[in-house]
């Protein structure tokens, strides 16, 4: 009997830089391949959309009625459902539409939009059926897929760290980029996961992880106020790859106002 | 009396490829009566929400365009705000960027190859089935790919949506060592990259012949990735500025990528098209692995495609070894940006060809009109022109099964980036 894990991996809409990390991880990849078997992969090759799997891997966000109707079918063929990624947990970047005027957008960007079908907002996976597990980054790494996947073959749940970027920062001793520099850096509010890549290479965080647990986004956004950051500048900060994520959102939205005031 | 039979072929055919396409195809009286690729990418409305944006946050956010070209959006964007601000990057910059986008072309070719093409030519579904008998050649390819994820990560940190380029260069330059490192690794790959030459050459490629135009840039001195002018096989040779007074785009009702033409014709961007322009700019050990397969460059055939890729590879690394030659740290690793209002342009060569962007700033940096135009809406009217052409020198009367296969080895071949949605291709064959 074949006790190979059934996986599957599908795509909403997103860059395709999530699954990417299978891809990416070459030989790792190839030598759990005694344990997992990929049922649906469309990228490498396997097509079995509506087979039922162990576990479902999800990149991307709901922004089509079809994209509703699909996630719907993939949550009843698998057992376990993992979101990847900014898109599938928080809507991605593309989310930004929901606060716009989409239609006008489309008008602006496609010279017959009525012939496009696209729902008014992008929106995570947990806003249409339940998740089991949620991996966020944009994109999430190699290490962060392996590990689910480990677990998941030992029947496990995965541990998944919930510290901010800032520890990550201390425990590998980079330079704190808001007190050397001044930076707006978003590392005191986002997850953890990418190993604190951007203060190591001297520059701000964009929280491109989404938010950590109980951030404190009020505080922060006050401090770049200090440090100088128009209210506009401020906002653009929380309102970027997971503008969506609710505690970001109103964060944005609260410095966005602001800048109206102003202006 | 005559029977009318139409067959309706509903197949999810479209794996290994990234993004959501469909094939019409009907087939009456030995003729293609319709052929249209369709593209259902759900428009993620990147120039719209790139507006209020400030042009340092390009780079970051037009990388999410793509996951696997992302190094190429970034090389477009701060072309163009550098381009409108007045900013010269200096030697060093230059020549880290060629290196970080020697980077891309090496991961996204190998990854193509290998994981995407190789499956077609030896009769897999996918690159794991290959695993056991192509054992050496996956192992190379992976590596190579790997190879090309670590020039990536030495200048942006990570190889998806890297976090190192920003307008006027870098946030940080990497240590001495590591690059030293690197380079002996991109040294000890070069055999191999040869090897995959011959062996892309050695591929069972279909025979093709076909009439079409080659755009590309083209550079005084290299072969073209990160600057030059726009030059097509017909004749034309304009400044990246100028791409709109002979580029037009246009919708259909049955995509949501917009199709481009060149004076109202279809025109073929990406990697055959970079050699059919450019195989004078090689470096010489490359033409001299290519002038043993026999290939001569330019080529009608398509299907050279995947041997262009490969020695795309072999040039990227020769190219980075070069570039990475006598490695110093610089004082500085960015100039200074001073925003001014205008029009920026910007155009680079991205692995599936010419990535070419526009952006009008107001007087604080600000975006206040964004316009992409990627290489895979520029490919698709190419593609529809050779899907005809490739399934009538087949025959029309063939098993929809052959057609089918054929269909997708064509689409495949030109890589076609539809970063959006689910991947399926269907084909419906009609046959009244
Ligand atoms: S989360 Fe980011 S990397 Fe992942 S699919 Fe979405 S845009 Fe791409
Ligand atoms: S430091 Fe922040 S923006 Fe940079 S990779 Fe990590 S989470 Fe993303």
């Amino acid at each position: 009997m074949d006790t190979r894990l059934r996986v599957a991996v599908h795509k909403f809409s997103s860059c395709d830089g999530c699954q990417l990390a299978f891809l990416n991880s070459g030989a790792d990849l190839l030598r759990l391949m005694p344990r997992v078997e990929f049922v649906h992969f469309a990228e490498a090759g396997f097509i079995a959309p509506d087979a039922p799997v162990d576990v479902a891997f999800v990149e991307g966000s709901i922004s089509t009625p079809q994209d509703v109707e699909r996630i719907e079918r993939v949550r009843a063929n698998s057992r376990y459902l993992v979101a990847i990624g900014a898109c599938a947990t928080a809507g991605g970047l593309q989310a930004l539409r929901n606060d716009a005027d989409a239609a006008a957008w489309m008008a602006a960007v496609y010279p017959r939009p009525a012939e496009i079908g696209a729902l008014p907002v992008s929106s995570a996976i947990a806003s249409h059926v339940p998740v089991d597990e949620e991996v966020w980054g944009c994109p999430v790494n190699e290490w962060q897929l392996l590990h689910v996947l480990q677990a998941r073959i030992f029947g496990v749940r995965p541990a998944i760290e919930n510290d901010k970027v800032c520890l990550e920062c201390k425990r590998r001793q980079a330079v704190c980029v808001l007190v050397a520099q001044g930076a707006p850096c978003m590392g005191p509010v986002t997850h953890t996961g990418c190993g604190a890549l951007c203060p190591r290479v001297r520059r701000a965080c964009y929280a491109c992880y989404g938010p950590a647990e109980n951030p404190n986004a009020q505080a922060l956004a006050a401090r770049f106020a200090q440090l100088g950051l128009a209210p506009a500048a401020i906002a653009r900060r929380f309102l970027s790859i997971n503008n969506a994520a609710p505690v970001f959102h109103e964060a944005g939205i609260v410095w966005r106002e602001r800048h109206d005031d102003h202006a | 009396m005559t029977t009318t039979r139409e067959v309706r072929l509903c197949v999810p055919i479209l794996a290994r490829v990234e993004g959501e396409g469909a094939l019409d195809l009907v087939v009456q009286d030995g003729r293609i009566e319709t052929l249209r690729l369709r593209i259902f990418e759900p428009p993620r409305m990147f120039e719209k929400f790139l507006e209020g944006r400030e042009y340092s946050e390009l780079p970051d956010l037009v990388a999410r365009i793509c996951g696997i070209c992302p190094v190429a959006y970034q090389m477009s964007a701060v072309q163009a705000i550098e381009g409108l601000f007045g900013i010269d990057p200096g030697p060093w910059v230059r020549a880290m960027r060629r290196v970080f986008y020697c980077g891309e072309w090496i991961q996204s070719h190998a990854l193509h190859i290998h994981w995407l093409a190789a499956p077609d030519f030896l009769g897999y579904e996918s690159a794991v089935g290959m695993a056991q008998a192509h054992a050496g050649v996956l192992q190379r390819g992976l590596a190579l790919q790997g190879l090309g994820n670590a020039i990536i990560k030495l200048l942006g940190a990570r190889s998806v949506h890297p976090v190192g380029a920003r307008a006027g260069g870098f946030y940080a330059a990497p240590p001495a060592e590591e690059v030293a490192a690197l380079r002996a690794r991109l040294v000890a790959a070069l055999p191999d990259a040869e090897a995959l030459i011959a062996w892309a050459a050695s591929l069972p490629l279909p025979a093709s012949d076909q009439d079409f135009i080659s755009v590309s840039l083209r550079h005084p001195l290299d072969y073209p990735m990160n600057e030059g002018r726009i030059v097509a096989s017909h004749g034309l040779d304009i400044p990246v500025s100028e791409y709109e007074t002979h580029f037009a785009e246009r919708q259909v009702a049955y995509s949501t990528a917009l199709f481009a033409d060149l004076h109202g014709r279809p025109y073929l961007v990406g990697p055959l098209a970079r050699m059919n322009l450019n195989a004078d700019r090689l470096h010489p050990p490359v033409r001299a692995a290519l002038a043993r397969t026999g290939i001569v460059f330019p080529s009608r055939n398509m299907f050279h495609s995947v041997v262009a890729r490969a020695a795309e590879i072999h040039q990227a690394l020769l190219e980075a070894i070069g570039l990475l030659a006598g490695y110093r740290r610089p004082a500085e690793t960015a100039a200074a940006a001073v925003p001014r209002s205008g029009t920026g342009f910007g155009a680079t060569e991205a692995p599936r060809g010419l990535l070419w962007h526009r952006y009008e700033f107001d007087d604080e940096g600000c975006v206040r009109r964004a316009r992409i135009v990627p290489p895979t809406s520029q490919n698709q009217g190419r593609m529809e022109e050779d899907l005809r052409g490739a399934l009538e020198a087949l025959g029309l009367d063939k098993e929809e099964e052959a057609l089918r296969r054929r269909a997708e080895m064509v689409i495949r071949n030109y890589d076609p980036c539809i970063s959006c949605a689910t991947h399926f291709l269907r084909v419906r064959v009609a046959r009244p």
